[in-house]
């Protein structure tokens, strides 16, 4: 029989073949030394967890062209790049995140203050952010989670908010803006400049929110206080006697039929807006230009009660050390060097170091976004798309006006796992 | 598990005999049941790996403490009782949950009555009007065409079909049948089991189809011959025989529908609880004990309704 040359148990074919393997299992392992080790070969890359906002190709190849470091996105949801940074740390370098998850980051360990030394243009990021109040010396809403409360960690592995500037930044602001309700003035044809219009029977089963249930309450409550029926003492921070109030109140215009949909993404925003689905609803700002750059009128509505706002930044995980962190440092440097603030304010957001931004941006852009006056020129968005025609001017006007008419922030409030349980019995009512 | 061992050890013996005769030295030394043990063995692996072992992680989380941002492995019962408040004291109003599971259920008996009544009848074309080989394939494949497109387009798809400026509505105006626009079309419990009707008859035409194909056409002619009207043949033969099918479709289209909550949540236009969507809430802020203890739940609850059915027909016999 054939098979008895094979008693031996490993023949020198099965060797040759395993021997192979683990050079090759070597090689790879970087165990084999005394190769020449060229510096230049290895590659910068950062693995960036983020969502949707910041991450245009655009930026990214501007990024790789300037400084030589590769970007690869990891995009998520808000709440899937939490859960990310909880559940798998070492998954990505560089954590591009909003502020109000801050008060669930920061405990778990998982990410990495930066050294406020170590960004160039630390100084000139806006006041909005260091000390809660506009360029112009505006006041601005600190309810919720306002980014100056959460800026400064005590030391470098601290897990307590400092109360006053330090050297460790929990996020280097990137970009932030101030959220309001879209509405088609088509379609309702008369001024609105209350939240409390959400709940106005006149647009029953025309009316939506979000179902994000953190921000979806904050409106809520935002509408709550525009009717008169309550005044909250923070409205980021309720008591569970307020979550119960806010969430009778929209109960009853649940049950009344008031809300044609709840919305969770941009585009379902979109949809809705664009079909005609809903007139009135809680928007964000690129979704609205999205639905008028659709040849459908839509207004991002200044509102008297003022904006709720929100505001994202860049931090690093805790396994980010070596050069791996001077590239982070490096990234973050050019972020808030001007090519990407400008992309940003030029999508309707706002940029964290205003100057940079301002040096890459036409003036009549500059006039038209920031200034909020009449567009000089035609309006285009990064891609060229046309956005606005000239003569148009933006909803809500200057960065003074809107930013300074800020009244709250997203948050994570104390009673959050009540507050959950609470939304689930809203959607089920 | 128990199914797929019967099925082997069943199919095993045909398999060792076939081997028999390739190489009779070598498959002299295999046992019959270590034969069925190596053919369930990669299929058990997978299901320990993937199912077993992650299900009794689910379990044991379920019974866990948390905060904000972490779990803590003690025990506590918080999950459960959390989910359950209010059921006792809101009486006689019904508790989140106890709403959720209603509308659940409800949703669940109308989309398997619907996909039940139409899916036989597909398949009852198919198998007995269809002749040619081919053109059942062609067929069958057709029913595939929902699964064709992504999940998000198709839904998104509904709203120029049924909303309010929508081709339905906007169709009824002009013929006069209607003066305002229908506004239950869309963000409803209608367009909820419309859309779930749409994408899983599929998993109903599928299995009944398979079972009707099998049906040996001399028992209908049989039926036919001893003077069975139409109907009488349906009832007597074709139904009972068909019952793997349908059974095996139910249990494809109850646990999907049970577990959905990404269909309910955009065709109901957010508005209508399900029992997944309780699920996701919970995960979203991180709150796994808790999405984990509704899981259970929901798992326990499905069992329930799969053993019911089982009950009624004996798979593991009739298969």
């Amino acid at each position: 029989m054939t098979k008895t040359t094979k008693t031996s148990g490993v023949s020198r074919r099965t060797l040759l073949k395993g021997t192979a393997g683990l050079a090759g299992l070597a090689a790879g392992s970087g165990a084999i030394t005394g190769f020449p080790y060229v510096m230049s070969a290895e590659p910068k890359v950062l693995r960036y967890l983020g969502t949707a906002v910041n991450e245009g190709d655009d930026i990214s190849k501007q990024c790789l062209k300037d400084t030589g470091i590769k970007i690869e996105y990891i995009t998520a949801t808000t709440d899937d790049v939490t859960k990310r940074v909880m559940t798998q740390p070492n998954s990505f370098d560089v954590l591009d995140t909003e502020y109000f998850s801050l008060k669930k980051l920061v405990p778990s360990g998982n990410i990495l203050a930066l050294d406020a030394k170590k960004i160039k243009e630390f100084d000139n990021i806006t006041p909005v952010f260091t000390k809660g109040q506009t360029p112009g010396g505006k006041k601005i809403g600190g309810q919720g989670t306002a980014p100056w409360k959460v800026l400064y960690l005590e030391g470098k592995d601290s897990k307590k908010f400092a109360t006053s500037a330090t050297e460790f930044v929990t996020l280097i602001p990137t970009v932030y803006n101030a959220d309001t309700l879209g509405i088609r003035p088509d379609l309702i044809k008369r001024p609105i400049n209350s939240w409390s219009e959400l709940l106005n029977p006149e647009f029953k089963g025309k009316a939506s929110i979000l179902n994000i249930p953190s921000i979806g309450i904050m409106d809520a409550a935002m509408v709550v206080e525009a009717t008169g029926k309550y005044k909250y003492a923070d409205k980021g921070n309720m008591t569970k006697e307020e979550i119960d109030l806010t969430m009778k109140v929209m109960t009853e215009a649940k049950k009344a039929g008031q809300f044609r949909a709840f919305w969770k993404d941009f585009n379902e925003s979109v949809n809705l807006m664009a079909s005609g689905e809903t007139v009135i609803q809680s928007m964000w700002s690129p979704a609205v230009t999205k639905v008028r750059s659709m040849g459908i009128a839509c207004t991002f509505q200044p509102l008297k009660e003022g904006y709720r706002s929100w505001a994202s930044g860049f931090c690093v995980s805790k396994g980010v050390s070596g050069p791996k962190l001077d590239w982070a440092y490096e990234f973050v440097n050019w972020f808030l060097s001007g090519y990407a603030g400008a992309y940003l304010n030029r999508q309707g957001y706002y940029s964290a170091v205003l100057s940079t931004a301002k040096a890459n941006m036409e003036p009549y852009e500059w006039a038209y976004w920031m200034e909020g006056k009449p567009a000089e020129k035609d309006i285009k968005a990064p891609d060229g798309s046309l956005l606005e025609k000239a003569g148009a001017v933006r909803d809500g006007g200057s960065y003074e006006d809107r930013m300074g008419a800020v009244a709250c922030w997203n948050a994570v409030m104390d009673e959050n796992d009540y507050m959950v349980r609470k939304w689930n019995e809203f959607i089920a009512a | 598990m128990d199914t797929s061992e019967d099925i082997l050890q069943q199919a095993s013996p045909d398999l060792v005999r076939g081997s028999d005769t390739a190489r009779p030295a070598k498959a002299a030394r295999l046992s019959p049941s270590f034969v069925s043990w190596l053919q369930a063995g990669p299929m058990m692996l997978v299901f320990l790996a993937f199912f077993l072992i992650p299900l009794v992680f689910v379990v044991i989380v379920s019974f866990w403490d948390y905060n904000e941002y972490q779990l803590l492995p003690a025990f506590s019962g918080r999950g459960y009782t959390d989910t359950f408040e209010g059921c006792i004291a809101q009486l006689p109003d019904l508790c989140t949950i106890a709403k959720t599971y209603l509308k659940t259920l409800k949703l669940c008996f109308l989309v398997w009555a619907i996909t039940l009544f139409i899916g036989f009848w597909v398949a009852y074309f198919l198998a007995f009007h269809v002749k040619s080989k081919t053109w059942q394939m062609g067929l069958s494949l057709l029913c595939t065409i929902p699964f064709w497109t992504s999940n998000v387009i198709r839904m998104i798809a509904w709203i120029p079909l049924l909303g309010r400026n929508g081709l339905v509505n906007s169709g009824l105006m002009k013929t006069g049948l209607i003066s305002q626009p229908l506004e239950w079309l869309l963000f409803s419990e209608f367009s909820v089991v419309l859309a779930l009707v749409h994408l899983f008859t599929f998993f109903m035409v599928v299995p009944i189809f398979n079972s009707m194909i099998r049906i040996d056409k001399s028992l209908i002619e049989a039926a036919y011959d001893a003077g069975a009207t139409g109907l009488q043949t349906l009832v007597n033969v074709i139904v009972p025989l068909a019952k793997p099918g349908i059974v095996i479709g139910s249990i494809f289209v109850i646990t999907i529908v049970m577990g959905d909550f990404i269909t309910i949540g955009v065709m109901g236009g957010q508005q209508i609880a399900a029992a997944g969507k309780i699920i996701e809430t919970r995960v979203n802020a991180l709150q796994f004990p808790a999405a984990a203890a509704n899981a259970v739940i929901l798992l326990v609850i499905t069992f329930l309704i799969i053993t019911m059915m089982s009950r009624i027909v004996d798979i593991k016999k009739e298969l």
